[in-house]
């Protein structure tokens, strides 16, 4: 290992296929242990406002999912979701009572809250946003300094 | 960090010509170091190759330059978005240890059957399209799946400055999805000339950027909203 490493490296090495493969192979190892694959569905939101601090994944909730199912006005106008990521303030408790989530998830129009990892399904130290967003493909974000 | 990923491209196709050529050429008993000087085609010299020869494909270059790919100076380093619909364990905010991200739906799946967009930008399915053909009912009622939409038929359009094409902004298409008050009158006041809109504003999530750009098609999906050519004064008769 040590030797190919050492040869991938190696700056008066004759090029030759072999020694490109080499390199190549170390090349993408490299970047394979850098990138962390952030390539989520547009319009997946994270929503993370209390989940992990009280020892939950975050919950991620797919847009497209259930775009499907209910036109937006279900949601955002019957059930009163704001249009902003983590704008409402969504506990297990309300959940229960029949409000936001809990509207359809209550084993009845949809699968209940028992099924806890199917929302809090997201990877641990995601912070609340939405996937893919404008603002998440600008090169600079534009919501610096807003903080 | 999905930049990284055009990098992984290039070097698959390095990784696959050397080794093609590696299969198709016959290699030299010899180890050590290599001698065997490139094959290089002289511009002008139309002769017919001789039998079993390979020409040499486009990676010779990078072998004669001498330098291997450099992921600091790969191809659009600072696209984002190289990789879409990941099914739920490979998307990267999914968490592959959890036994529910294993069975929730890959997206792809979802839009077997759906009209496809020809950008493939955001979702990358028609979903106006979707539900014109019947092809998805979404309800409008979270329990009677029999009530309709109240859906109002009028277009309105805006005159952007200069030469980008006027915006033609359908009622129709957004009555089928939502209703009056999700709009009317906290982003937008229902009076003509009231309402200023830029796309910059759109870019930081307010006015249409409250939807798109997050969730309806991307705001670099440019001619979907400025579809109407504009004329010029001047100019008219010119095809733009």
């Amino acid at each position: 290992m040590r030797r190919l490493l050492k040869l991938a490296f190696d700056k008066h090495a004759a090029m030759n296929w072999r020694l490109l493969l080499i390199r190549a192979l170390a090349l993408w190892a490299a970047l394979l242990a850098f990138a962390g694959p952030a390539s989520a569905e547009y319009g997946d939101v994270v929503i993370n406002n209390y989940a992990e601090t009280q020892g939950m994944r975050p919950v991620v909730f797919p847009h497209w999912f259930h775009r499907i199912r209910f036109a937006c006005k279900v949601c955002h106008a019957d059930l009163g979701f704001k249009f902003k990521a983590g704008g409402n303030d969504i506990t297990m408790s309300k959940i229960i009572e029949g409000q936001f989530c809990g509207a359809c998830h209550n084993g009845n129009l949809a699968w209940s809250v028992k099924n806890c990892n199917l929302c809090h399904s997201g990877k641990p130290g995601t912070p609340t946003q939405v996937h893919e967003s404008t603002s998440q493909e600008l090169a600079v974000p534009a919501e610096r300094g807003k903080k | 960090m999905s930049r990284f990923f055009f990098p992984h491209l290039v070097l698959v196709s390095v990784l696959v010509a050397p080794a093609s050529n590696a299969a198709t050429e016959p290699q030299p008993a010899k180890k050590g170091p290599s001698t065997e000087v490139p094959v290089v085609i002289q511009p002008g010299t139309a002769t017919k190759p001789a039998e079993g020869f390979q020409a040499p494909s486009l990676t010779y270059q990078t072998q004669q330059s001498g330098t291997p790919l450099n992921a600091s100076n790969s191809f659009n380093r600072l696209l984002k978005t190289a990789r879409r619909h990941q099914a739920p364990t490979d998307d990267g905010i999914h968490d592959p240890d959890n036994d529910g991200t294993k069975i929730l739906q890959p997206p792809l799946e979802a839009y077997a059957n759906l009209p496809r967009t020809a950008s493939d930008l955001g979702n990358g399915v028609d979903w106006v399209k979707a539900m014109d053909e019947h092809i998805i009912s979404p309800r409008w009622d979270i329990d009677d799946p029999e009530m309709q939409p109240l859906v109002m038929d009028m277009n309105i359009i805006r005159f952007p400055r200069g030469s980008i094409p006027n915006e033609l902004f359908p009622h129709r298409q957004h009555t089928l999805w939502l209703d009056c008050s999700n709009c009317h009158p906290a982003i937008f006041i229902p009076q003509k000339g009231a309402n200023q809109i830029s796309m910059a504003a759109n870019l930081l999530g307010q006015k249409c950027g409250t939807c798109h750009g997050k969730v309806s098609f991307p705001l670099s999906e440019c001619k979907r909203c400025h579809s109407q050519p504009k004329v010029l004064p001047g100019r008219e008769g010119v095809k733009p």
